[in-house]
């Protein structure tokens, strides 16, 4: 507003030189920009009233702020959009992808949001959305809180400011996921999906680890370090593949990996490739809760051709982690009563119309996969992947590829003593 | 081992393998592999110190060995370069490595992620993981640390973003 002042102030002062015949164009511009600065600094900080409890009208009115979404149910695309009210959303990692995706649930009406950070925000995050240059220093779960509760004053907000990788940290999280207060006759845990908006393998892997020994599904999302490329994958313990069942996928870039410059900095970023993403995981968060269209197994977006590559994966009988495993064989010994459900429910609609495609109205038949038949990618067999994916990194060896010798430890062995061995070597 | 000098590749194979897949949420597992991490520690700083390349210290600053702080070095110009070095073992190791900081150079320079974190080649992660459970905090300091240091110290010391410490105290005191 400073500058816009100043540069208001400097055409006023052209005036005196001005050409008289221009002159009455000129004060009527000037005095609309006046009008303008005025309207804002009026406007000010104005938090809108909550919305009355459980009263999410469809009434189309400019003061309804749920009024657009309602008309979803209207429209029949969703059958009961103010569900939206009893859901809970664990969002981990308040960064480019995070915060944008938290600001589209706030706005959607989401009951609860849990949001996990320990950073703050820094003017190095200023080519993102969300974030604003006054935030900078805050911690980015307090600005996200701040920022969120003016946009919708009706979702409730939970925030965490930690790291879900460390001991304590972890510890938070799981229990901050049960947590049923907010809706104590929910079955499982205190929240209804988790999405992992982190930007490293190693946070990946603890929300992994806790999803899985929690039996909760959730969203897991990325960006590549080079900013061009970008995924989202849905994780059911015991059903599809778990984060750790097989290395990372990636999407290709589709340029040749070994001319990017690495060498020099850690990560680019883009807030396009980001919105992108945001925008691809809260859709398909949209339609797991409110159960309208296909929730993608996985769907990875290259941004440099526009490619949209889709697969499925299935869970690894052989994977690494303990709980994982667990579920697995919790979701053989549920198949029976699963196929009973399946069966009950077909029964009980015998007259239903054919489920055609969900996209009737797809006239140009735009079908990038074949998805038709999801051949669920065996995850052993991990090289063969569909066209657009790569492995971010090779599969633990079951032998040693190192020529070297092992530290066997006897039981004998004791920790005080190797501790003060350490110690007398790190004094030395 | 493609992309590894071979210096890091002879001194690596040297430092002995862990057998046990534990984390810190492990309960006795993990007090097993804590003794196999000292054991391999030692021999690494032991290995160093007769091959008269002693670079760090670390040792466990909490009682269930989650936390480790200590220094580390690097010798550029016949001058000594030494940084506060720290990091915690993740719930989820050994499956993950542990993400070393210098928070003494956290901003200093590009190949560092917020807090200090190190960014590591991408060599690291998939060597990591292909050796998951065998390696432990010695090889990630031997494959992580040690060539960070030996890349960005020179660089950060040829720009000015770091004094040795001699040069500092004299500067601080005219
Ligand atoms: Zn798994």
């Amino acid at each position: 507003m400073e500058i816009e002042l100043d540069q208001l102030l400097a055409d006023l002062q052209s005036l005196d030189h001005s050409d008289p015949s221009s002159l009455r164009a000129s004060l009527d511009q000037i005095q609309s920009r006046v009008e303008n600065l005025a309207n804002v600094a009026r406007s000010g900080p104005v938090r809108r009233p909550k919305v009355e409890c459980q009263d999410m009208s469809s009434e189309v009115v400019d003061s309804n702020p749920y009024s657009r979404l309602m008309a979803l149910q209207r429209m029949g695309i969703v059958e009961n959009y103010e569900r939206i009210r009893d859901f809970s959303i664990a969002i981990v990692g308040a960064g480019g992808v995070g915060s944008v995706a938290a600001e589209m649930l706030t706005r959607c009406g989401i009951g609860r949001l849990l949001l996990y950070d320990y950073d703050k925000v820094e003017l190095a995050n200023m080519n993102r959305l969300f974030f604003r240059p006054d935030q900078v220093g805050m911690t980015k779960t307090d600005a996200a809180v701040q920022t969120l509760s003016d946009i919708n004053p009706d979702v409730v907000l939970e925030s965490y400011t930690l790291n879900i990788t460390t001991v304590d940290g972890f510890e938070t999280f799981v229990s901050s996921l049960n947590n049923k207060s907010f809706c104590p006759s929910k079955e499982g845990t205190g929240v209804d999906l988790v999405l992992s908006c982190v930007d490293n393998y190693e946070a990946r892997m603890a929300v992994n680890q806790a999803c899985n020994e929690l039996s909760q599904t959730w969203l897991e999302s990325g960006v590549s370090e080079d900013a061009v490329s970008g995924h989202i994958q849905l994780l059911i313990p015991g059903e599809t593949a778990c984060f750790a069942c097989a290395p990372p996928l990636v999407v290709a870039s589709g340029i040749d990996e070994r001319t990017l410059k690495r060498e020099g900095v850690c990560a680019a970023s883009l807030p396009t490739t980001m919105g992108v993403v945001a925008g691809l995981l809260v859709q398909n968060t949209l339609k797991f809760l409110l159960g309208f269209g296909q929730v993608s197994p996985y769907l990875g977006y290259n941004s440099l051709k526009d490619f949209f590559p889709t697969m499925q994966m299935k869970s690894n009988p052989q994977c690494s982690n303990v709980a994982c495993l667990k579920r697995q064989e919790e979701y053989i010994l549920a198949e029976p009563a699963r196929d009973a459900a399946a069966k009950a429910k077909l029964e009980a609609e015998p007259q239903s119309v054919e489920e055609g495609p969900l996209h009737e109205d797809n006239e140009w038949n735009i079908s990038v996969v074949d998805d038709n038949e999801p051949e669920g990618v065996d995850t052993k067999s991990s090289d063969v992947l569909p066209e657009g994916f790569t492995r971010e990194f090779p599969s633990a060896d079951e032998s040693p590829s190192l020529d070297t010798s092992e530290a066997p430890v006897t039981d004998d062995d004791d920790l005080d003593a190797l501790q003060k061995q350490l110690e007398a070597l790190n004094s030395a | 081992m493609e992309g590894w000098d071979p210096n890091t590749k002879s001194t690596l194979t040297q430092i002995p393998l862990l057998t046990t897949k534990a984390g810190p949420r492990d309960g006795t597992a993990w007090t097993q592999r804590l003794k196999e991490e000292y054991k391999s520690l030692i021999a690494y700083t032991q290995m160093n110190k007769s091959n008269d390349n002693d670079w760090f210290r670390i040792s466990a600053a909490n009682p269930e060995g989650t936390r480790w702080t200590g220094k580390c070095w690097y010798v550029y110009n016949l001058l000594k370069y030494e940084f506060d070095l720290q990091f915690d073992i993740p719930v989820t190791y050994p499956s993950t490595a542990p993400e070393l900081e210098l928070p003494q150079l956290d901003g200093k320079t590009q190949k560092m992620y917020r807090g200090g974190k190190i960014c590591l080649t991408v060599h690291f992660k998939p060597l990591w993981a292909k050796n998951c459970p065998r390696f432990g905090i010695a090889h990630a300091l031997c494959l992580g640390l040690a060539p960070w240091l030996a890349a960005e110290v020179p660089i950060l010391v040829d720009s000015g973003m770091i004094k040795h410490k001699d040069d500092a105290a004299t500067s601080a005191e005219s």
